[in-house]
């Protein structure tokens, strides 16, 4: 099974938007949460309340810090990890047991805990550090795109996604189809420019970063900054209030439901 | 790369295994029967006995060691799982050649034969072995054109050093400057010398070819400001290993140094045979050192996530 | 040849059931669903249907299986035997807890009320404890506002009767522009989230001012690093511009604000500054639309026509000036101008400038227009609903300084001047807001109104709108153990928390005989000055006996707090109790309507604890106090704290929930009681949401069918237009009281003080700490921030979240740790006029040079939150709290007043000023360390 399955149309994936993340973690904890109640076993954590908790996870959020030419402070980005369900991976095919395995009709990478020696190769192997090794258990763990929420009847149709992508507050995650070209999750990858992680690697992920967006320190074209003021500020006010005062409506006595007049007057 | 012991130990007793039982095969290849029973049983027994070593020590690596048959069953696309296949093939093979060589069955014509399979075989593990790491390419230290030969050349030289050792105490070891086996075990030595050296330089020179630019995608000015997690994590405690560049430098130092010394001792050799008794171990714990350093110094391109600028 | 693959089970059920409740990992009590396996909590996530969340989660909601399930949980209620602080408590069943603390409590009613201090923290059933408070005749009551952001509160419902805090929202869906001032997560963590997502999804520009760039900052569009405590300058700058260009919207402060009310100028007199008012009371405007020189006319009367700007005189020769003009006359001073103010907060004032211009080119050319028809409260139609899509919001980074109140008002006086109050695109009120200007309750407490055995006449906390309200004596001592309501505080909303400990052990105004307290962790990460407040919390008289000699503490968890109590009454989790979400309290309102919640046991509590609620009532029954205990002596709420939320009515109709009310659970707002409403409640996923009709969403202060609905629902006493206060003539009683006017007057010591800042228009002054400190000796300012994953301190106990956020660092710019040879990593101490920390450094460059920062409250004392005590929480985690003083630098004569704001008591932590050196001791522990707690016996330990 370690051999990569001829690639299926359809390649389920994730897309990112650096631009919205803000960082919150929402994703980290609800997929440690789903996963430790999942199949897999529980997540479960070493030394929990000592000085070297550790534990399994399979989506980790990183803080960068972008310096961009001409600038002296740097642009901060919130950055989750998980795994990119790559198209060619040798974390697959490095695997002695066949643990390891993509699934031959969505492209989901998954390692099946029952079969998995814990070798730890595949973990070598992954260039995005997407492995995730369960010491209590002694196996290898990873995303697996929520392969038991997508699919599971028990749950209505619209929490069929990935449980990090159901929780993210900011809608900065997106679950689809990026082998159909028209799914929701290709056209934003088409318009906002995604991008793969390390593409020199040619392990081909599927799932897909959208870059932060260009800085708009500039609100509209043609919206000059208000003049500095003359030192007469007052006395232009004045002549716009009394502009104002002239200007102003000739409101004619509509039926008044509520007569203020008499009711304040007196 | 976090050097776990267990991996240490396994590449290095079972590189000095195989190459020990390697040239034992290719020697009885040429030389035909075992000069004594002892001698046969000394040589495939060291080389199995450190084999076995190293086998069960890299299962102390795995997190279920009881699962390790199913580590066969990948072969068509897993050099470890290749390894293992044909690290088990070996055993029959060089119980066969041992039974023969040493006389134990009387079939001398099968003595080359399955002297050269032994080698072969062998050669093939400890090939799968050094492809297990060429094949990282997650790994830029390793994915090179160093990692095959050095893992060969040091199972070689490190069986050739022990090879001698068994001989001079079995008295097999031929006085004079006509000894072939010192000169051969010199020749590995030297070749392992050069391409360590060729290694190291190749390192320290190396331009990185990843950057976290690219990892991230968000260009040259990235820098990490925040860690994803506080507590460390299994991709920091196993991939996040470093080592301080003077650290390495000087232990790179005493592993040329332990070569020089095995070189030399070498050289004497055959005027002073139990110069062998420096020589092997020296050689080992070079092998050692060099197996420590090649997965401390060895970065793994996921550390541009956790900070690290270039691979 | 591939192998067939493993089949996998795609449907697992890891659940045999889902119950909705409210999250209670933070105070944005989103609706969640908990799924339960075999009664045991498996898996959290947001409810869909919920008005708060919509389904989302956070990274703490999600971690609650962790929270609840944690082995700091209390386990039984706890007598302290040996010393304070020594960790030695012996376990005792709740009626020996019971009687005890009846008995403390009783006496204490019986002689002397006020000795009972009951402060609650991050708790959200004030509604009850506030009442409570006032049933047993103390006015010492207050919960965390006056240390969180009653600058918010009060500088909102002083102006335009709303406010950022939990009380409005910026609307989402029409704004284009939206400018955030200081916020690192809110109160309403999951909805600013979710509304950042949409106008970056939409391409609205979002604008955060911030000295930090990180979380929301670090997704913004454009991020303004701005010197803390200087946002007012910037905010007037931006008016000072949109004055100078005119580009105010002059309709709407005509007709909604008192921009146009006149103000009397009579220097020295006792009405100077006072709003020029009808024998009746009603404020009158100057209406030249008559022809001639014009004369007054009651302001808010159809058809009249008042001018904005002016001075007048009257017939009686008295001067009168619109209130406008002054806000117009104190911006559009040079001191506002962009290029005044740009070294002071280190904003160029071309950057100011420029968002001045865009601020009035979208409030004025890119409006939003609803088809909408509504009616104002002249009666007068508008076809269509017009929105000024400017949004706007704020939090701590406003309110956290000593000059908060000022600087709050000033952004809401820009969002009053841009017209976007409450309209499609600005920001929206959440009912129960908008409520009059102030609200209309006043805090009881006077020295005649506390008795002994005998209820307060009214709440402790409300509204004072002159100083005859305040809680002084004849001589002006305060009569708050905190101070609240006083000169040092006259408009102290929330009371203010953060002094109680201190004050009590000084005896200064006097000594409390008990302490009772609940969910505020007032030993650590919410005291300022830890190591004095840990020293006022063990300090001891001449006899032996404690300087505050009894304290009571409810918490759940085995927070630092927990050690230097005497009585410890543990809490349930959230999952497991009841709780009331209520309109009488904060509810959880959106801006399209109001709602309340709940939250149900989805889960037995396996240990022997008690709902604090359930218990404040039991012992409200015990101490027979008259609400709790019926004529003939047995309790009014026997089933507890659900039987209160169900049939306690504060006026008829009015109870707790405002669903579902009615016996057959139609009627919303007002309606008799419901037995069955929890259970409604809890069929509709925990939560009641009405949405408002369309024509009641926008200007509602001044919409009158809005105004008729809310008054209906008990939000408004009448249906009178809400006028927003430009000008506060509430602030200008309590300087005329200050020059001597009036029946109650100010020492002479406040005076001044008060006189300064009571400014009736909102002005900028440099924060306390910053102005009495040496800017050499202490260059740099230090704040915190909230970090997303982690509440305050109850998030170290957690599995999950601490795997996240174990320890903090101090962020430091990158050019100033170069200038001061720090590098990375390295230890450095952080040194304050008041004390010093060692902490390791992190450089970064998002952020302001003059600023230094860490997470808040990720250190911990070692020993306490079922941590070992070698966890990285206590070894490197530090606080900044030991740095900061709880009182001011020595004032003239030597008094010292509270760290806080002036006008409303907040405290002011982000004040601080420190200096950073190399730490000569580069050992890898923070410090100062204290000596770690000893656990006390906690769930994982019974
Ligand atoms: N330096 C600095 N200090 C600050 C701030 C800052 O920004 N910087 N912020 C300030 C602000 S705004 C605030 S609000 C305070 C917050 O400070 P605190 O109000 O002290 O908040 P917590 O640390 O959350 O502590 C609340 C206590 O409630 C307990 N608790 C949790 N759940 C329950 C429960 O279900 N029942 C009961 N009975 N108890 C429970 C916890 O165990 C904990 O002991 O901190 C203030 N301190
Ligand atoms: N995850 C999480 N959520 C929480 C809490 C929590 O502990 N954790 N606590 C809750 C509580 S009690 C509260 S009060 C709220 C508070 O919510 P926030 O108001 O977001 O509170 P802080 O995190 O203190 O954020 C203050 C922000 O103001 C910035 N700042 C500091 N000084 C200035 C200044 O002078 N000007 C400007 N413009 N900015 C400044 C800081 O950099 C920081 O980003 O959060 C609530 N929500
Ligand atoms: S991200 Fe890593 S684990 Fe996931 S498929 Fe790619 S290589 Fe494999
Ligand atoms: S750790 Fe498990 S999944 Fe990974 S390579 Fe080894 S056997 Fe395969
Ligand atoms: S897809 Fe599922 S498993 Fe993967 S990161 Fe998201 S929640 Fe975790
Ligand atoms: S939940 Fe969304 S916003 Fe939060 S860290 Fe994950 S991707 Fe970012
Ligand atoms: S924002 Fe607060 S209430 Fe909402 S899910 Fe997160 S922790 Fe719970
Ligand atoms: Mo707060």
């Amino acid at each position: 099974m370690t051999t990569l399955p001829a690639p299926s149309a359809k390649k389920l994936g994730l897309v990112i938007d650096l631009d919205t993340c803000v960082g919150c973690q929402a994703c980290a904890t609800s997929c440690k949460e789903w996963n430790a109640q999942g199949d897999g076993g529980p997540l479960t954590d070493t030394d929990a309340q000592g000085a070297d908790i550790s534990g399994p996870w399979f989506n980790r959020i990183h803080g960068y810090e972008v310096r961009e030419d001409g600038r002296d402070d740097s642009r901060m980005v919130n950055f989750p990890r998980s795994c990119l369900h790559c198209e060619t991976p040798a974390c697959v095919t490095v695997c002695p047991t066949g643990a390891s395995y993509k699934r031959a009709e969505d492209g989901i990478v998954l390692v099946n805990p029952d079969t998995c020696i814990g070798c730890k190769l595949c973990s070598w192997a992954c260039p995005y550090g997407a492995r995730e090794y369960d010491y209590t258990q002694g196996v290898m763990k990873k995303c697996t795109l929520c392969v038991d929420r997508i699919y599971n009847d028990n749950l209505v149709e619209e929490d069929r996604v990935p449980a990090c992508v159901r929780a993210c507050p900011t809608g900065a995650r997106h679950f689809g189809d990026l082998g159909d070209e028209r799914s929701a999750v290709s056209q934003l990858v088409k318009e906002r420019g995604g991008f793969d992680l390390l593409p020199a690697m040619g392990y081909k992920p599927t799932n897909k970063y959208l870059p932060p967006r260009a800085r708009r320190e500039t609100y509209a074209a043609g919206v000059a900054p208000l003049p500095k003021g003359d030192g007469s500020v007052m006395e232009k006010l004045f002549s716009w209030a009394d502009k104002l005062l002239s200007a102003a409506p000739k409101v004619e006595a509509r039926a008044n439901p509520q007569d203020n007049s008499d009711k304040l007057e007196g | 790369m976090n050097p776990a012991y267990s991996v240490i130990l396994f590449t290095t007793a079972s590189g000095a295994g195989y190459g020990l039982l390697a040239l034992s095969g290719l020697a009885a290849a040429g030389h035909g029967p075992a000069s004594s029973i002892g001698f046969a049983l000394a040589c495939v027994g060291v080389a199995l006995a450190l084999i076995t070593t190293g086998l069960l020590s890299s299962t102390a690596h795995l997190g279920r060691p009881e699962r390790f048959l199913r580590a066969f069953s990948q072969w068509r696309s897993s050099w470890l799982s290749r390894e293992g296949v044909v690290a088990v093939a070996t055993y029959p093979v060089a119980l066969a050649f041992l039974a023969v060589w040493s006389g134990l069955v009387e079939a001398p014509a099968l003595i080359a034969p399955l002297g050269i399979a032994t080698a072969a075989l062998c050669a093939v593990t400890v090939y799968c072995t050094s492809m297990i790491y060429r094949q990282l390419t997650t790994i830029p230290a390793w994915a090179n054109r160093f990692t095959v030969p050095g893992y060969l050349l040091f199972a070689l030289a490190t069986g050739a050093g022990l090879l001698s050792f068994i001989s001079v105490v079995f008295g097999r070891f031929q006085a004079g400057a006509g000894n072939f086996q010192a000169f051969l075990t010199l020749i590995l030595i030297f070749a392992v010398i050069v391409l360590k050296w060729l290694y190291w330089r190749w390192l320290r020179r190396r331009k990185p070819e990843h950057s976290m630019a690219a990892a991230t995608g968000l260009g040259p000015g990235v820098r990490q400001w925040e860690v994803p997690h506080t507590a460390r994590n299994f991709i920091m405690k196993e991939m996040g290993y470093s080592v301080a560049r003077a650290h390495a430098r000087r232990l790179q130092q005493i592993a040329m140094l332990l070569l020089d010394v095995a070189f030399i001792a070498t050289f004497i050799s055959p005027k002073f045979p139990w110069a062998v008794a420096v020589s092997a171990p020296a050689l080992l714990l070079a092998a050692w050192t060099e197996r420590w350093l090649f997965f401390a110094q060895a970065e793994h391109v996921v550390q541009l996530f956790y900070g690290q600028e270039k691979v | 040849m591939p192998a067939k693959q493993p089949q996998v089970n795609l449907s697992p059920k890891g659940w045999d059931e889902i119950k909705t409740t409210t999250c209670y990992m933070c105070a944005c009590r989103c609706g969640i669903r908990v799924h339960l396996k075999d009664g045991k909590v498996v898996y959290i996530d947001g409810n869909r249907d919920h008005p708060v969340n919509k389904g989302i989660i956070c990274g703490k909601g999600a971690s609650g299986i962790k929270q609840h399930y944690s082995p700091a949980r209390l386990s039984k209620p706890l007598l302290r035997v040996g010393e304070r602080g020594a960790g030695e408590f012996k376990e005792i069943e709740w009626d020996e807890a019971l009687a005890l603390a009846t008995n403390w409590l009783g006496k204490v009613r019986a002689e002397d009320p006020r000795k009972l201090a009951f402060f609650t923290g991050r708790d959200q059933s004030q509604g009850l404890t506030g009442w409570w408070a006032s049933q047993f005749g103390t006015m010492n009551y207050a919960a965390h506002g006056g240390f969180c952001s009653v600058n918010m509160a009060a500088a909102g419902l002083y102006t335009y009767g709303g406010a950022f805090w939990e009380f409005g929202e910026p609307d989402w869906k029409h704004t284009k522009y939206f400018l955030l001032f200081g916020v690192a997560e809110d109160h309403g963590s999951n909805p600013i989230k979710a509304g950042l997502g949409k106008l970056k999804a939409r391409g609205a520009k979002f604008v955060s001012v911030n000295p930090v760039k990180t979380g929301y900052s670090a997704i913004a569009d454009e991020w303004i690093g701005i010197k803390p405590g200087t946002d007012g300058l910037l905010v007037g700058a931006l008016i000072h511009c949109l004055l100078a260009a005119q580009k105010i919207d002059g309709e709407s402060l005509s007709r909604y604000t008192n921009a146009p009310w006149l103000v009397i100028e009579n220097p020295g007199g006792a009405d100077d500054g006072l709003i020029l008012r009808n024998a009746a009371g009603t404020p009158l405007v100057w209406d030249a639309s008559g022809g001639g020189s014009g004369g007054t006319k009651v302001a808010g009367t159809f058809g009249t026509n008042p001018s904005l700007l002016g001075r007048f005189s009257l017939p009686d020769g008295r001067k009168v000036v619109t209130s406008f003009t002054l806000i117009a006359e104190r911006f559009a001073t040079e001191a506002y101008s962009p290029e005044a103010v740009a070294p002071q907060c280190g904003v160029p004032a071309e950057t100011t400038r420029r968002i001045a211009a865009e601020l009035a080119h979208t409030a004025f050319n890119d409006t939003v227009e609803l088809d909408i028809p509504w009616t104002d409260y002249l009666g007068r139609r508008h076809e269509k609903t017009i929105g000024r899509p400017v949004a706007m919001h704020a939090m701590r980074g406003i309110s956290a300084h000593s000059n908060g109140f000022h600087t709050c008002r000033t952004i809401h006086i820009l969002q009053i001047l841009l017209g976007t109050i409450d309209c499609p695109g600005g920001s929206r009120y959440k009912p129960p807001f908008p409520k009059s200007i102030p609200p209309n309750v006043k805090p009881a407490g006077k020295p005649d109104q506390v008795k002994p055995n005998t209820p307060l006449p009214g709440p402790p906390l409300g509204f004072v709108t002159s100083p005859e309200d305040l809680l002084v004596d004849e001589q002006g001592t305060p009569q708050r153990i905190d101070k609240a309501y006083s000169w040092d505080a006259p408009l102290a909303a929330h009371g203010l928390m953060h002094m109680v400990i201190n004050n009590a052990a000084k005896g200064a105004p006097y000594g409390v005989d008990v302490l009772f307290m609940y969910m505020a962790n007032m030993s650590w990460n919410s005291a300022m000055n830890v190591p004095d407040t840990l020293k006022a919390l063990t300090a001891k008289r001449a006899d032996g006996e404690y300087v505050i000699p009894k304290i009571i503490y409810s918490d759940a968890y085995q927070s630092e707090m927990v050690h230097y109590a005497d009585l410890i009454l543990p809490d349930t989790t959230y999952l497991e109790r009841w709780d009331c979400i209520s309109m009488l309290d904060r509810p959880i309102s959106e801006a399209d309507g109001p709602a309340d919640a709940i939250r149900h046991p989805v889960v037995e509590p396996d240990r022997d604890v008690r709902p604090f609620q359930t218990v404040l009532l039991d012992l409200g029954h015990r101490l027979g106090l008259p609400a709790m205990t019926k004529p003939d002596g047995s309790a009014r709420y026997p089933g507890g704290y659900p039987d209160y939320i169900v049939n306690h009515e504060r006026a008829p109709g009015l109870g707790p929930l405002a669903g579902f009310r009615g016996k057959d659970g139609t009627a919303a707002g007002r309606g008799p009681v419901n037995p069955d409403q929890l259970k409604a409640y809890i069929e509709n996923g925990s939560h009641w949401f009405q949405e408002l009709s369309d024509n009641m969403k926008y200007y509602r202060h001044v919409n009158w069918d809005y105004l008729d609905w809310a008054t209906f629902f008990g939000f408004l006493p009448r249906p009178e237009p809400i006028i927003h206060q430009l000008y506060s003539e509430t602030l200008q009683k309590f300087r005329l009281a200050a020059r001597g006017h009036g029946k109650v007057v100010p020492p002479q010591q406040h005076r001044k003080r008060i006189e300064t800042y009571f400014d009736p228009i909102p002005f900028w002054y440099a924060p306390f700490e910053g102005e009495m400190v040496s800017g050499d000796e202490f260059p740099l300012h230090a704040i915190t921030q909230r970090p997303m994953a982690m509440y305050h301190s109850w998030g170290s106990q957690n599995a999950w979240l601490r795997q996240i956020l174990g320890r903090n660092w101090l962020y430091m710019h990158k050019a100033k740790a170069a200038k001061l040879g720090i590098e990375d990593g390295d230890w450095v101490d952080v040194t304050s006029h008041h004390g010093k920390i060692k902490v390791q450094v992190k450089l970064v460059d998002g952020q302001n040079e003059d600023t230094v920062w860490t997470w808040n409250a990720i250190g911990k004392r070692r020993g306490s939150w079922g941590l070992a005590p070698d966890s990285p929480e206590g070894e490197k985690g530090f606080l900044l709290n030991h740095l900061i003083s709880d009182l001011l630098p020595e004032h003239e004569g030597g008094y010292r007043y509270s760290n806080s704001d002036p006008v409303t008591g907040q405290a002011a932590w982000f004040d601080l000023k420190v200096r950073v050196a190399k730490a000569a001791d580069q050992t890898a522990q923070s410090a100062p360390q204290f000596p770690a707690l000893k656990p006390v016996r906690g769930k994982a330990n019974v």
